[in-house]
């Protein structure tokens, strides 16, 4: 049967096999999880470039627009071309840069996010590392990003861009609040930090979407200010801050800060998928034939599609306004639900 | 010599470790001004302390080329003055020289200019809604506003073969008769029209986060707005009757129905409010126009040399899409006008934008500044 487990088992039986031709079996240990993050790079680097010509055939569809239609079948490979460009144009660098900081700071943003794609179930057992703390393994790794956002700011020199990173630091800082005190709840009644137990937990329960839908709410509106998505993209307010943070950057760093973003999208929406759409679990049980990681990425894209969604329709807020929403809504309702689900916990016990 | 005093004085530590305005360079290369208006604002943290708008980067010195050629030419240096409302400045222009000289343009020319008039305003409101709401972070509603501008765009090519400066409003008339299949076309683009209003009001009017960033952001008050001489829409999103086309009808504007829209809290979501009223105004008006056009001629007969009466002035004004459009012309009994001054909306518009920002944050300053709906060619001229 095709599931996500067997592949997995199967891949990596061939991998040991192919260790053993060249006499490496014995640091299979080591180049497993090479491979593996190997695996997960081409993955996401793929799912990027689809994900930016979904944005822009999203975009166009919201606005009575085609879209990308020119390069490859329904402008499948605009993002390739555009990928291309972004590599071979030339590195613009503002002269009165403080060095160190602006080199890393791209680099910080897209591996602080990607690291984030390690603990993420695709399916049964279809995972890079299923970390026992992989919930806040995925919160502290991810809110790297506010350095590469201070450090671009600052080091770029520009006046646009440091409001911008301050503007970034202020927002990523005080999301982070309402987006683990929503996953709280989640941990409470599961018990477990583990990705793949939570999911364990929905396949005998129903999804935690169904209980806990205050908490999804709160957590795709702070994963959604989290990664600097409008109707919260602030940081790199176009009409006001011209690029803001990556005013500077240009070719490949620009284009790693381009990624980063997307990644830090299909993370959180992942995690949203994980923890209360019930990961690769398919929505009736007589659906069960559909191997779980196409459930997964069914699921994944639905969300992600919400997030576009926001953002071709909505305004943006203002800085007071987002601090506002985040500090005087979101915090006081996710510690009130906290505290429901702990009565409730207390009094019905662990399924509610 | 500054430098050398500078050099001179003593540096204490409140001076070294004092604070110091945040000054930042809004354009006139900035992906929100209109064109390439400069704004020089002087920030604490986020929140505005001032802000100086530095006007000039697209002076053309239209008025004065206008002083060196003759009258009918100048019809063509209009187009320019406010290139997202051209045929408004196409009128008032011929309708201040007609004054001056003491012609009139047929009744059938005097309805065209009003049916292409009003056109010429829904344009422009769409295109401002859709700036507007990309201040303002929504990016969606320009592409909808631009949708329909191009059919009347159509429109207008159709007429005059011409998609932004017309040059069709003449002294005297205007340029050419319209197509016999230009009604019906007309009236199936205002049928097409009037529901689309509704489509823009529910994706921004009540939005949640729209009303957060308009509901009194940006307040004229009447006094304020009256003092700084802020005209139309802007104007009368505070509650004050300034209409030209009521208070002083020109073209047949005292024959048809039609109500002045007023708003009374005078902040953006006020002037936004405003503006989307008028463009139901707009379709009304024009549906009237349409009903009332009967044939006839187009075109006064002018003289071979039109010359304006020696030491002659006329102020002549009209209701424009951003306020009211006044032409003040000097003849001397030649075939060029000794004065031609432009009194153009945005410049005042634009004047009271300091007042409005001074405490808000950065970004209201884009919100402010698209709801006045001011157009950098009319700041400068």
């Amino acid at each position: 049967m095709l599931s996500g487990e067997n592949i997995v088992k199967s891949v990596s039986d061939l991998l040991h096999q192919l260790y053993a031709m060249v006499g490496l079996s014995a640091f299979k240990g080591v180049l497993d999880p090479i491979v593996a993050a190997h695996v997960m790079f081409g993955f996401i680097s793929v799912f990027v470039m689809f994900l930016v010509w979904m944005e822009r055939k999203v975009s166009a569809h919201m606005q009575s627009r085609i879209g990308p239609n020119r390069v490859g079948i329904f402008g499948l490979l605009q993002t390739v071309a555009d990928a291309i460009k972004l590599t071979i144009k030339e590195d613009i660098k503002p002269v009165h840069r403080d060095k160190i900081p602006y080199y890393i700071a791209p680099i910080i943003a897209f591996v602080a996010t990607f690291a984030g794609m390690v603990v993420i179930p695709f399916d049964k057992g279809m995972v890079v590392q299923d970390l026992n703390i992989g919930l806040l393994y995925i919160i502290a790794i991810t809110s790297f990003t506010v350095i590469a956002i201070l450090s671009a700011g600052w080091s770029s020199n520009n006046k646009f861009a440091l409001l911008g990173g301050f503007r970034s630091a202020a927002q990523i800082v005080s999301y982070e609040v309402p987006l683990v005190l929503s996953l709280v709840p989640v941990i409470m009644m599961t018990g477990t930090l583990r990705l793949g137990g939570i999911v364990e937990y929905q396949s005998q329960n129903h999804w935690f979407v169904l209980y806990q839908f205050i908490a999804f709410f709160i957590f795709i509106t702070s994963a959604t200010a989290e990664a600097n998505r409008a109707p919260f993209d602030i940081p790199e307010a176009e009409s006001e801050l011209i690029g803001g943070f990556h005013t500077e950057y240009s070719g490949v760093k620009f284009a790693m800060f381009f990624l980063g973003e997307y990644i830090a999208v299909i993370v959180s929406s992942a995690v949203a998928v994980t923890v209360f759409l019930g990961g690769w679990l398919p929505p009736f049980a007589f659906l069960a034939f559909v191997p779980g990681f196409i459930w997964f990425m069914i699921k994944l894209l639905l969300v992600i599609y919400l997030v576009m969604a926001f953002r071709w329709t909505f305004p943006r807020l203002r800085v007071d306004q987002l601090m506002d929403f985040g500090w005087k809504v979101l915090i006081p309702v996710a510690i009130l639900n906290i505290l429901v689900t702990g009565f409730c916990v207390l009094f019905f016990g662990k399924g509610v | 010599m500054t430098d050398l005093l500078l050099s001179q004085i003593k540096v204490n530590d409140e001076s070294q470790f004092g604070t110091d305005d945040y000054v930042v360079n809004l354009g006139p290369q900035h992906p929100a001004t209109h064109g390439v208006l400069r704004l020089i604002v002087k920030l604490d943290g986020e929140t505005v302390k001032e802000t100086i708008p530095v006007l000039g980067y697209l002076h053309r010195s239209i008025e004065k080329i206008c002083e060196n050629r003759t009258y009918p030419q100048c019809i063509t240096y209009t187009d320019r003055v406010d290139y997202v409302s051209a045929m408004s400045v196409n009128l008032a222009f011929a309708l201040a020289t007609e004054r001056l000289m003491g012609l009139e343009a047929p009744p059938r020319a005097q309805w065209l200019r009003m049916i292409f008039v009003e056109l010429q305003r829904l344009a422009s409101h769409l295109l401002w809604m859709g700036a507007f709401a990309g201040d303002i972070g929504a990016l969606t509603p320009f592409l909808y506003g631009l949708r329909e501008r191009e059919r009347i765009l159509d429109l207008f090519e159709m007429t005059c073969g011409q998609r932004l400066t017309y040059n069709y409003i003449r002294i005297g008339g205007v340029m050419i008769d319209i197509l016999p299949e230009f009604v019906p076309k007309c009236r199936a683009f205002l049928d097409y029209f009037e529901p689309k209003i509704a489509e823009y009001e529910d994706l921004l009017t009540y939005n949640p986060i729209f009303l957060e960033r308009t509901k009194g952001v940006g307040v004229i008050t009447p006094e304020v707005g009256i003092n700084a001489g802020v005209c139309g829409p802007s104007l009368r999103g505070s509650g004050v009757s300034c209409d030209v086309r009521k208070q002083q009808p020109y073209l047949f504007y005292d024959q048809v129905k039609f109500n002045e829209c007023l708003e009374t809290a005078g902040d953006c979501w006020s002037r936004y409010k405003v503006r989307m009223r008028e463009l139901r105004e707009s379709v009304s008006l024009i549906r009237q126009c349409l009903d009332r056009l009967e044939p006839g001629p187009i075109e006064t007969k002018l003289p071979p040399v039109l010359k304006a009466p020696p030491a002659s002035e006329i102020y002549s004004r009209i209701e424009s899409s951003r306020g009211e459009m006044g032409i003040y012309l000097v003849g001397d009994g030649t075939v060029k006008p000794w004065k031609c001054k432009y009194r153009c909306a945005s410049f005042n518009n634009t004047y009271v934008l300091d007042q409005l920002t001074r405490g808000w944050k950065i970004a209201d300053i884009m919100a402010v500044l698209g709801s006045l709906d001011m157009i950098v060619p009319e700041v400068d001229r």
